[in-house]
């Protein structure tokens, strides 16, 4: 069964590779906003040392690494599956003998993978010659990040496969997938740190899945949370990992009841 | 012109019945557009209550700003919305049948792509300027009025020439070139006042990519920023010469292009 999976991993991964060039303008893209959030916040940040318990470097570093993690986290599937139910290609995905929401996960993790290697680490060193960043200090400074950008794309890729299940029962929800996008983008801390919303938004926020899968790797990065409190927020994503399963499960259930197939 | 305006309405009628057919979908598509408007007022308010001032401006200048730019921007994702330009007509072939419509083919390209729901989009730039406006205490003449349309459409003539363009490119090339996303990300600088960024990205902003001339120049007037005002009043300028660009380089292409698709 596992070697099912990781060729499909395998697959994706080589798909990717193959259209390679489509991504090198990616970069350049990352990094035309990675530079717009960086003169913007240096401009914020003019005269002060510190703001919201972070200073100019440590937000430099943040900015760059908050839309290089997300290269590696943000996928399509939710688009993907939508695509297959309308398509009415779902049918025989359901017959086949694996997993349709494991499938689904296993390909955007080829597909991560392939812009971790491909997309992140191009891109964060083309950055690093640009602006003044500072690495994590330590292999285990650098292990510690890697775990909590695993478990932030396990918690990203349930929130697709949740909203991509919705449509067995919408027929056509773009509009809403797209809306969940944008407001992961906000609430994921990737425009602008967790740490500076007021605090009853805070307050709100600690209760959603959504900092968890930018905001805490990417503190971990820029050294922002210290290494001692780095093992309480790998526990919160490995709670949300598991809790969102839940009503993934409950959801998938219902909609393999539910489903239409329209087309095929 | 006329028969334009004619088959617009029909376009119109046509696009409200495809997408009132699937109702969670559309209400959907306005939500995350609104939410996408609202994520940048978001990001000023939230920043704002850290620092008192952004290379001296303040809180309610910068989203004036956003709230000016919002309105063109809107206009313009409502008429050119062919994003996809080179997978839809391009890559399928789709233009050859473009080609054999009576009116001219950028029009008929753009009544298809039409999105008149993108007109929400105008609605939340004047209530985010309305609001800003309010608490700067601004006054108006009534020519104003007058200016802000003329501005406007400045503006969203320089979209449309910018990604007319782009579009075009297509016609030379049918590879993917992954330009369109590049620029319309370099355009999220043009929300906020180009003197935040150095001097080389502000020189692209003003005389190459000139969205600073979607969102500071046009509104510094509206603010009384005299030190813009020769920008203000170049706005109309660029936009004519920007919008000849990228026809030119339509029609350059069309003249160019061999059809492609089966």
């Amino acid at each position: 069964m596992l070697r099912l999976y990781a060729e499909l991993i395998r697959i994706r991964f080589l798909t990717m590779l193959a259209y390679r060039v489509n991504y090198y303008s990616g970069i350049i893209i990352y990094g035309i906003n990675i530079g717009a959030y960086y003169f913007l916040w240096k401009a914020i940040y003019a005269g002060q040392q510190n703001l919201a318990g972070m200073n100019v470097e440590q937000m430099t570093v943040y900015v760059a690494i908050a839309w290089m993690s997300r290269a590696f986290y943000f996928n399509n599937i939710d688009f993907e599956i939508a695509q297959d139910v309308r398509e009415g290609k779902v049918a025989i995905e359901m017959i086949r003998p694996y997993h349709y929401l494991s499938v689904k996960t296993a390909q955007a993790f080829g597909e991560g993978l392939f812009r971790l290697l491909f997309f992140a680490i191009p891109g964060m060193l083309l950055v690093s010659l640009f602006l003044p960043l500072a690495f994590p200090p330590s292999p285990a400074a650098w292990g510690v990040y890697l775990v909590s950008l695993l478990l932030a794309f396990l918690i990203n890729t349930e929130l697709n496969l949740l909203t991509g299940v919705l449509t067995f029962f919408f027929f056509r929800n773009d509009g809403m997938m797209r809306a969940k996008r944008v407001i992961v983008d906000l609430l994921s801390g990737l425009i602008l740190p967790i740490s500076f919303f007021p605090g009853w938004a805070q307050a709100i926020m600690n209760w959603l899945p959504f900092q968890a899968i930018n905001y805490y790797p990417s503190m971990i990065f820029a050294g922002a949370i210290d290494p001692l409190q780095a093992g309480d927020v790998i526990l919160l994503q490995s709670i949300w990992t598991v809790g969102l399963l839940l009503p993934l499960t409950a959801l998938w259930r219902r909609a393999r009841r539910n489903l239409v197939v329209q087309g095929g | 012109m006329l028969q334009v305006l004619r088959l617009f309405g029909d376009y119109l009628s046509q696009y409200f019945k495809t997408r009132l057919a699937y109702r969670a979908d559309f209400f959907g598509e306005l939500v995350s557009n609104l939410i996408f408007e609202l994520i940048n007022l978001v990001f000023i308010v939230v920043v704002f209550q850290h620092v008192p001032l952004l290379n001296d401006w303040s809180r309610d200048e910068i989203i004036f700003i956003y709230g000016y730019f919002l309105i063109p921007y809107a206009l313009f994702t409502m008429f050119f919305g062919f994003w996809d330009f080179n997978e839809r007509y391009i890559i399928r072939g789709e233009m050859d049948r473009v080609l054999t419509r009576p009116i001219h083919n950028l029009a008929q390209v753009c009544l298809e792509s039409i999105a008149p729901d993108r007109i929400f989009g105008v609605f939340s730039g004047l209530i985010i300027m309305g609001y800003a406006a309010i608490k700067l205490e601004l006054s108006f003449a009534w020519y104003d009025l007058l200016l802000f349309v003329g501005l406007v459409i400045s503006s969203v003539l320089i979209y449309a020439g910018v990604y007319t363009a782009i579009a075009a490119i297509s016609f030379f090339s049918d590879s993917r070139t992954g330009i369109a996303p590049m620029i319309w990300n370099i355009q999220n600088y043009g929300r906020y006042p180009v003197d935040v960024y150095n001097g080389v990205i502000r020189f692209i902003l003003t005389w190459i990519l000139p969205f600073a001339f979607v969102g500071l120049y046009p509104s510094a007037y509206f603010l009384r920023k005299e030190e813009w005002y020769t920008y203000t009043m170049l706005t109309p300028v660029m936009g004519l010469i920007f919008f000849s660009l990228g026809l030119f380089v339509w029609n350059w292409g069309i003249k160019r292009y061999q059809g492609a698709g089966s």
